[in-house]
């Protein structure tokens, strides 16, 4: 899967499951801002992540995680990690 | 004691989703009951059930307010929605004054079911999903109704088997009665999915007139062979009458007695003496004359056994004024931890237009129905005050008395 690939997946799933619109999703936004993200919030963060790559995040890996950009980098090095 | 008034009602059941529905429905005598072979496949020994719609809320709540939301307490909030309404209660007048909330409900089956599997397979609690929690618990209705519109007074929710809508409005009335709340939203939640009805159904408790689903239950019939599982959710806003007059607000009913009692005897066979116990003790606040009562919505669900009961302890009280009754379970279905409130709205829509709702499938009495008035058919008839009967595993029983308000 290209970056670009894996970038529109992951966008996917956000705006599916945060009820974005998909124009707010750019990659310098923040994550936590856009989505409205509150503690129970990661823990679904958590739960489509694993649906979609078949990984378990843990609530500390989101410590530094600030925009949209940070989030496909950790996406990205995580894929990379499994192959 | 403050006099305690109904001011709203609100119904999402298998007869209907609004109180205009569901009014002729009872009225023509209709059946929600339908047979689901998903329930056959999954190894129900009876597949009959009441059909609800389960709602999908996404235009009306946000996704936070949706997320820990279970099935129960998505029929709930519309049926609530429909009350607040007619009570002519808005979000301002939530937000301003101390509202309570409490209904019934006493499981939650599916979203255990559903945590559990996931646990089991992925060997992690995580990913359940932070909504699972609040639509597990048993108090998932008040829990989200709650926070959903708002409320600051009385929270929680009473789980006394099929007596718990009625308990729950039994309660609230005391509490209003007593002067420590104006105003509550009552109610009582029933889920309907496969996995809520599966132990109550390895019990031989359900029909299996599976042939004929809209004949299967058949209250007080003398080939009667089981209740028939159903669910929805009904709510009533109850207030003290200087509450509703201060808002101008219209007045369905006014509730005047709530008996409750314990059998103290087996855990699922009922007996006489702790229903008349109940029907007493609600008559005894309501004036003690059981003549007053123009109407009663038996508990009845269509069970050998429990319809005896109830029929005898009828027959002793009623026997004598020949008190029409019927039971609606007959065209609901058992509504079990709904049952108590929805019986409410029914009782308050036959007393608004003026007729009682057959009991449908009575054909043939057996011998404790036969001294009954029971309507088979339904018929035009003024009803100032209402009885609705309630009884729960457990030996549980309650009984409210319902009348038209006269200042």
């Amino acid at each position: 899967m290209s970056k670009e690939e894996m970038i529109e997946k992951i966008n996917g799933f956000l705006i599916e499951e945060f009820e974005v619109d998909a124009s707010v999703i750019k990659p310098e936004a923040s994550l936590q801002e856009t989505l409205d993200l509150d503690s129970l919030d990661y823990v679904d963060l958590v739960v489509v992540i694993e649906s979609n790559f078949g990984f378990k995040v843990k609530g500390e890996d989101f410590i530094g995680l600030e925009t949209f950009q940070d989030f496909y980098d950790y996406i990205e090095e995580r894929e990379l990690a499994k192959a | 004691m403050e006099r305690v008034v109904i001011t709203g009602s609100g119904i999402h059941s298998c007869i209907g989703e609004s109180l205009e529905v569901v009014r002729d429905s009872l009225f023509k005598g209709k059946s929600g009951i339908v047979l689901d072979q998903e329930r056959k496949d999954f190894g129900f020994r009876s597949g009959l059930t009441g059909a609800v719609r389960e709602p999908d809320l996404k235009k009306e709540l946000s996704r936070r307010e949706r997320i820990g939301m279970s099935e129960q307490a998505k029929y709930a909030y519309l049926s609530t929605v429909q009350a607040l309404e007619q009570a002519g209660i808005d979000q301002d007048h939530l937000d301003k004054n101390e509202i309570g909330i409490l209904f019934g409900n006493d499981s939650s089956a599916r979203a255990v079911m559903e945590a559990v599997d996931t646990i089991r397979e992925k060997k992690d609690t995580t990913l359940v999903g932070s909504g699972s929690i609040f639509q597990s618990m048993n108090c998932t209705v008040s829990m989200n109704l709650s926070t959903i519109f708002k409320l600051k007074g009385i929270n929680f929710t009473i789980s006394g088997a099929c007596a718990s809508g009625s308990h729950a409005i039994g309660i609230g009335f005391l509490l209003i009665q007593q002067g420590l709340q104006e105003c509550i939203v009552c109610g009582g939640a029933q889920e309907v999915n496969k996995y809520a009805f599966g132990n109550f159904d390895g019990i031989g408790a359900f029909s299996i007139r599976e042939d004929e689903p809209t004949k299967a239950s058949r209250p007080f019939d003398r080939d009667r062979d089981g209740l028939i599982p159903s669910g929805g959710a009904a709510t009533i806003i109850i207030e003290s009458l200087s509450s509703a007059k201060k808002r101008g607000a219209k007045i369905l009913g006014e509730i005047v007695g709530y008996g409750f009692s314990s059998n103290g005897e087996h855990i699922s066979n009922p007996n006489k003496d702790g229903q008349l116990r109940s029907l007493k003790r609600a008559l005894d606040q309501s004036g003690g004359d059981a003549k007053i009562v123009d109407y009663v919505n038996a508990h009845a669900t269509s069970t050998p056994v429990g319809d005896s009961f109830e029929a005898q302890a009828l027959y002793e009280v009623f026997g004598s004024h020949n008190t029409p009754i019927s039971s609606t379970k007959s065209m609901t279905g058992h509504e079990c931890w709904m049952a108590g409130a929805s019986e409410i709205v029914y009782g308050l829509i036959m007393m608004e237009h003026g007729f009682v709702a057959p009991n449908i499938n009575f054909e043939n009495p057996d011998e404790n129905s036969v001294k009954l008035n029971i309507f088979a058919n339904s018929k035009e008839l003024p009803i100032n005050c209402f009885l609705s009967n309630s009884f729960g595993f457990g030996g549980t029983n309650s009984t409210l008395i319902v009348k038209k308000f006269v200042s």
